[in-house]
């Protein structure tokens, strides 16, 4: 698997679904395209217009808590986002992002390490997530979830699980 | 070693005879439950290659988000989804008008003790109030069960939450709910199974109960529970869909974390902009000027909330300047408090009624706020932007202070009015 590269983007605690992607837009902005330029709309305007393919964000603690909206995934997936390091993430937000494939990796140590802007690495083969401040490491993914992620995303793998029954 | 619900919930549909926190389980649940974004979830579905869905039994579907439609697009969506209704022959289908998903399932007998409810909604482990396994998922997760009929879930470790003593004048579940978000924070249960024990709990109402479990998603719970007991199986004994076989948690369960609370040290509280754990006693925030005053929702529109609201509003005007709106959680709620005669309290007051549904929780329509404006709501959510505006504040209460705050047209306590 390739190596994520790219600038943080950093944010605190409690960062919640509506702020990622507004709840007015969940049932008028419905073509994933379109989703980016509302990404972080309420907490961090210069985000949508800045953020790179490859751009990680770094978060504290149950990012992504709130609703079960997955275009708060899409429209960072869309946009080109490499990764989600955070202290803790809220469960279906997790969910949500390994059924997307995009890799979320729980390391406090990094995000502690880890300033606004700076430009860090992620290898999710070594997990290893490398920073100004040094190396820190990751726990792998659970078998079953590897799989889904392996096929490109829930949808794939269940686009799979449907031919082989045919 | 005995088990906690969830392990051994999770443990009868994998097969199994017992499963420990952090398994990986593949199950198939009973409900699967979604609302207006199965429009959405069509449009997986098809990109997965899916024809007919695994068991149209399993579905629950509710049209109560922004029903009815505020807008052609909103219509056009619920268009799509009674069309895949009527075209996959899924019979559990609720339009608009019979009220919020998590509501209606239970009044419709389709949350059952000892089952499992998955639903892309994040307040489905309301479900709890009957005794089930309710986890909220992702769009996807959705469509993949449609496809598929299973789905993969972590055996959570679980959080037991014993509530003993009296409750005081004023003091409902709500504030219970707060007071312990407050205490545990937005992620003081994230991933965990709640558990809620102790007499409080026994002797509360279903209606009361199911405030507590739909409040758990607001501490990041996974699923909440109360055990099943007589109220549950009165309730349920004319209205139950199948024969269900109830899953009690052993009194010597392995649990992660325990939290005892004495329900007499406890007072009205208030969750302040813009966090839900953001929770303060409402002694600290008495006088703060409000422009709306919002009822309903699925945390607290049933009839038991209207009734409190009601028995505030009852021979009162709303304040010059202060508008409310009052919207029951479901039908059958709203034709019981017509009969009761709170819906004419309401609008004697001042206040507006609206046909069941989410209304302005999410900020689709029926009353959002302008910027600069300030709401109390009976919701679940306070986030900034929820009801539309990111220049808006939502402050959370209780019912009764809710209907005080609109009288006086700032945040009350109900027994501070003339």
């Amino acid at each position: 698997m390739e190596i994520i590269r790219g600038r943080s983007w950093k944010y605190g605690d409690n960062v919640n679904t509506d702020v990622i992607f507004p709840g007015k837009y969940t049932y008028t902005v419905s073509e994933p395209t379109d989703m980016p330029a509302h990404a972080l709309e309420d907490l961090d305007p210069n985000f949508a217009r800045g953020v790179k393919p490859g751009d990680i964000i770094v978060a504290g603690k149950n990012w992504g808590c709130g609703s079960s909206r997955e275009q708060a995934v899409t429209c960072l997936k869309e946009g080109g986002l490499g990764a989600i390091i955070a202290e803790s993430f809220a469960r279906i937000y997790y969910r949500n992002c390994l059924n997307a494939a995009l890799p979320v990796l729980i390391c406090p140590e990094a995000v502690q390490a880890i300033h606004d802007g700076e430009q860090i690495e992620i290898d999710l083969d070594k997990g290893e997530i490398r920073t100004n401040k040094g190396i820190y490491t990751f726990n792998p993914l659970p078998e079953v979830v590897r799989e889904i992620f392996d096929a490109g995303g829930l949808i794939a793998h269940t686009k799979k699980r449907l031919e082989a029954l045919d | 070693m005995g088990q906690t619900f969830a392990e051994k919930v999770l443990a009868r549909p994998s097969g199994k005879r017992q499963v420990k926190p952090g398994d990986i389980v593949e199950i198939s649940p009973q409900i699967a439950l979604s609302h207006d974004n199965t429009a959405a979830i069509v449009g997986i579905f098809q990109r997965m290659g899916g024809k007919k869905v695994f068991n149209p039994q399993m579905h629950a579907i509710f049209l109560d988000h922004a029903a009815p439609a505020p807008t052609t697009k909103h219509a056009e969506n619920h268009r799509i989804i009674r069309d895949f209704v009527c075209e996959q022959g899924i019979p559990h289908f609720f339009d608009v008008g019979r009220g919020i998903c998590h509501q209606v399932l239970v009044e419709e007998g389709l949350a059952l003790p000892g089952e499992i409810v998955l639903g892309s909604d994040s307040h489905t482990p309301h479900a709890g109030v009957m005794g089930a396994f309710g986890a909220g998922i992702g769009r996807s997760e959705m469509a993949s069960i449609w496809a598929v009929g299973t789905l993969w879930l972590r055996v959570p470790e679980s959080l037991k939450i014993t509530v003993t003593g009296k409750m005081p004048a004023w003091v409902t579940p709500k504030d219970l709910a707060l007071k312990i978000i407050g205490d545990l924070g937005a992620d003081g249960a994230l991933y965990l199974s709640v558990e809620w024990h102790g007499n409080v709990i026994a002797d509360m109402s279903l209606s009361e109960r199911a405030t507590l479990t739909n409040m758990a998603a607001e501490m990041g719970a996974k699923n909440s529970y109360v055990s099943p007991d007589d109220k549950t199986l009165a309730y349920l004994s004319n209205r139950a869909r199948h024969d269900f076989e109830p899953v009690l948690p052993d009194s010597d369960a392995s649990y992660l974390q325990v939290l005892e609370i004495d329900a007499g040290s406890l007072e009205p509280m208030i969750a302040c902009p813009h966090t839900v754990d953001n929770v303060k006693p409402l002694s600290e925030v008495a006088g703060t000027k409000v422009d709306q005053a919002f009822l309903g929702t699925c945390t607290n529109g049933r009839l038991e909330d209207l009734a409190s609201a009601a028995e505030i509003l009852s021979g009162r005007k709303l304040s010059p300047g202060t508008r409310m709106i009052v919207i029951p959680a479901s039908s059958e709620i709203f034709q019981e408090a017509l009969r009761k005669g709170y819906v004419e309290d309401f609008l004697n007051a001042g206040a507006l009624v609206e046909s069941p549904g989410c209304g302005p929780c999410m900020g689709n329509h029926l009353g959002v706020p302008a910027p600069g404006e300030v709401t109390i709501s009976t919701a679940n959510r306070n986030f900034q932007g929820r009801m539309g505006t990111k220049e808006s504040e939502i402050y959370l209460a209780n019912p009764a202070v809710t209907a005080a705050s609109a009288v006086a047209g700032k945040i009350t306590h109900p027994n501070s009015l003339d």
